[in-house]
């Protein structure tokens, strides 16, 4: 049929030549060097002495056809059409013209966009899907970032932080994302084993394949009214959701048990230290919509005391190995608990085993 | 109770007033000066069904505190096992417009590089196919069309091919790959990892279409050790541009650098992982031969300092989330190799790597995993690769040895 003739696959994505502004195009692998004139906008300039100007604006992420359209609008208006977006949800608007660049962030501050997030400042949060389409979230997602953004803009729109601030929410342990390597880290969490459907477990799973998802060994097969299902050892469960994820007769959502943890101390970056895992600093907080008050409280604390404490280009992580934990958890307030203590794979080696005590 | 079919905004004067509203927990996250989903989520409703019971469905779960999506079932588009993640509302009486909302994963180009002309296509697309509400971008890197029904897929597919977008990975595949700005604006750049990113996907479209493997397999590629996309601690396989050679220096911005009120020595020279530098206030000097090439003090000072003169990337491999058996950071498989379109030495690697995974790896088992469960020197083995000391921190420390090989004594 002419339909299935012309019927188009594996055509990959565009090629990103076509999208490039001619002054890119111009100066593409020469750039000489980069500046940062204000919070929020980039110069780089090229061997060839041209000069490309970046202003970084926020964005929720979770965007309407609507306001694309919108800033659409505004980069046809003064970028000749051309803009791209960041790896943390922002978007650039990429200018030849500096006489642009505050009219520019006059029009995105009048359509609510903040600009910022480049330099010692707190980029925007890298975040998953929640309540609104995820079905393994243990919280929602958007909402804890509007809530905190709305709180912790000042250090988007400012430069005032010793070091960069990369701030990353996953609303399960699945992580989409960078999360476990962020300065600060919002992680849903479950907190109770799931509750077997015996059924519709029969129905809709592979017993095998169910006992085989668990990294613990905890699902083990057995019978009821003659049909064969599975059982877990509960005090074997880590809560991870594996088992639910292949097969849906075993949700573990609980609007009790599950909320929020959060994590300090990690880097994706090879700068100065190595990339690091976040380590974790509060191992509960409740699910409170619509704006997660305890969340935000606990999160703008941490980033005071770092703010307050760290010497220049030090992360939180860098800040914490040089004072040490014991002082980290003083100075934050933050009770340190059996739940600080890794009992999981290689949970000696986190253990320390000198003498070297910090103050 | 929100009731579906209650205009939450448009045109005829009928928004309700606050007190009434269907959403009371939602419209306190309009308040505030970030930028508001909410907000975006009122917008599409205005003028989409499956927008506006979205916001219903989501009021609910602010309510109850929890989701309200299940996953699963086997849809997509006709001939591809990726790229459409299947969702269904477990309240589908309450919100029958959502009772399908199934997202679409459409490959970014590299770079996060748009016209707005390109963008509006998307736009029109998923306003007619969908809900029009988007992702810009979601984690992998696509662009994320959220929620549409199961009949709306095939069309979507063919207005997106017709104007040169195609689906992304999902499942057990190759996943969508992505990559920093890189030389595009960016003077780290230590390879070209858009044109990389375009080749890379290109090759593996099969992969990424059709689930073959154990489970995803992520490529991310970033042009210096800073890695702006997080390919360490997310990519199966990590590309980090590098350099062999000393570090470009010029002396006259470094002066004018210490001029400009730095403290070279505190914050440049004391925070060298390698104490390679030293600076007597008038020159800057870098012992290259035990420089880590960390990044920091280019970083510090971009106008004085470049990355050296031979360039290419490291190839790091196993990184990866928590699920199933914890997070791993993705480690040295390749410390330099020369990286120049058409990149064939790493897709040749990378096919070696597929080939023993997938035929060896467990179902769910991602490739770092099956390193730790076969061992790095095995998979070494099985790959091609020579061992090198590059690839770990210090050599083992525990005398539990395997031996393959041995000798016998010869019989008389």
């Amino acid at each position: 049929m002419a339909e299935t003739a012309q019927r188009k696959t594996d055509i990959g994505p565009p090629h990103y030549g076509q999208f490039l502004p001619p002054v890119i195009k111009a100066n593409y692998g020469t750039w000489k060097y980069h500046e940062i004139p204000r919070p929020g906008v980039l110069v780089h300039v090229g061997e060839s002495g041209d000069r490309l100007y970046t202003v970084r604006a926020g964005s929720p992420r979770l965007l309407s056809v609507q306001t694309i359209r919108e800033i659409c609008d505004l980069a046809d208006r003064y970028c000749g059409g051309y803009l791209r977006f960041t790896s943390r949800h922002n978007i650039e608007f990429l200018l030849t013209d500096p006489a642009n660049i505050d009219p520019l962030i006059a029009d995105l501050a009048a359509a609510g966009f903040p600009v910022g997030g480049i330099g010692n400042a707190l980029s925007n949060i890298v975040h998953t899907q929640g309540w609104i389409h995820c079905h393994s979230a243990a919280t929602d997602a958007s909402g804890i970032v509007k809530a905190l953004m709305d709180e912790l803009i000042g250090h988007f729109t400012s430069t005032d932080l010793p070091g960069k601030l990369r701030i990353a929410l996953a609303c399960c342990v699945n992580m989409c994302g960078a999360v476990h390597c962020s300065d600060i880290a919002i992680l849903g969490i479950h907190r109770r084993p799931p509750k077997v459907n015996h059924e519709r477990l029969p129905k809709v799973c592979e017993v095998p394949t169910v006992i085989a998802s668990c990294p613990t060994a905890a699902i083990n097969p057995v019978r009821k009214d003659g049909k064969e299902t599975v059982e877990v050892a509960e005090d074997l469960c880590m809560y991870c959701g594996n088992c639910y994820t292949v097969c849906p007769a075993m949700p573990l959502n609980d609007p009790l048990n599950d909320g929020v943890s959060i994590w300090v101390g990690g880097k994706v970056s090879n700068a100065r230290t190595e990339p690091t895992f976040s380590k974790l600093a509060i191992p509960f907080l409740p699910n409170n919509p619509p704006r997660w008050p305890e969340v935000v409280e606990a999160v703008t604390k941490l980033v005071d005391v770092w703010a307050a404490h760290a010497k220049p280009y030090e992360r939180m992580g860098e800040w914490i190995e040089r004072i040490g934990w014991p002082r980290f958890f003083r100075l934050t307030g933050i009770p340190f608990t059996k739940q600080h203590i890794d009992d999981y794979r290689h949970a000696e080696t986190t253990f320390r085993r000198s003498v070297h005590i910090k103050g | 109770m929100f009731e579906p079919g209650a205009r939450l905004r448009g045109a005829g004067g009928s928004v309700m007033p606050d007190d009434t509203s269907p959403t009371p927990k939602l419209d306190e996250l309009e308040k505030g000066p970030w930028p508001s989903f909410v907000k975006e989520l009122k917008r599409a409703a205005g003028a989409n069904a499956m927008a506006e019971q979205l916001l219903g469905v989501l009021e609910l779960s602010y309510e109850d505190r929890v989701g309200h999506w299940k996953h699963g079932g086997v849809v997509g588009v006709r001939g591809y096992g990726a790229g459409v993640i299947g969702r269904y509302s477990d309240v589908p009486e309450q919100f029958p417009e959502v009772a399908q909302f199934h997202t679409m994963r459409v490959n970014h180009p590299a770079g996060w590089f748009y016209t707005t002309d390109a963008l509006r296509t998307i736009c029109d697309i998923w306003e007619k196919h969908g809900s029009g509400l988007t992702n810009l971008h979601g984690a992998t890197g696509d662009i994320i069309l959220l929620g549409t029904k199961t009949e709306s897929l095939e069309p979507a597919f063919a207005d997106l091919t017709a104007n040169g977008f195609d689906l992304g990975g999902s499942g057990s595949v190759v996943r969508t790959p992505s990559c920093c700005v890189g030389p595009a604006r960016c003077e780290w750049a230590c390879f070209d990892t858009l044109a990389f990113t375009y080749d890379i996907t290109q090759h593996f479209q099969d992969e990424l279409h059709r689930p073959s493997l154990p489970y995803k397999f992520k490529i991310k590629a970033s042009g210096c050790a800073n890695d702006c996309v997080a390919a360490i601690p997310r990519a199966d396989l990590s590309v980090i541009g590098t350099w062999r050679g000393p570090i470009g220096i010029d002396q006259a911005q470094v002066r004018a650098y210490a001029e400009g009120g730095m403290d070279v020595g505190a914050d440049v020279c004391d925070r060298c992982p390698s104490t390679c530098m030293a600076w007597d206030g008038e020159t800057l000097a870098i012992d290259n031969s035990t420089c880590a090439k960390c990044m920091h003090c280019i970083n510090a000072m971009p106008k004085a300092l470049r990355p050296g003169p031979e360039r290419g990337a490291c190839i790091l491999i196993g990184g990866k989330a928590p699920i199933v058996s914890g997070a791993m950071l993705s480690s040295v498989l390749v410390p330099f190799m020369k990286f120049e379109p058409p990149f064939t030495e790493l897709k040749d690697l990378i096919g070696r790597i597929l080939e023993v995974w997938g035929d060896a790896g467990k179902n769910r088992e991602r490739v770092g995993e099956f390193i730790q469960r076969v061992g790095l020197g095995n998979f070494l083995e099985a790959i091609g690769v020579e061992p090198l000391p590059e690839m770990v921190r210090h050599p083992r420390e525990n005398p539990y040895v395997f031996y393959e090989e041995y000798f016998e004594e010869e019989p008389k």
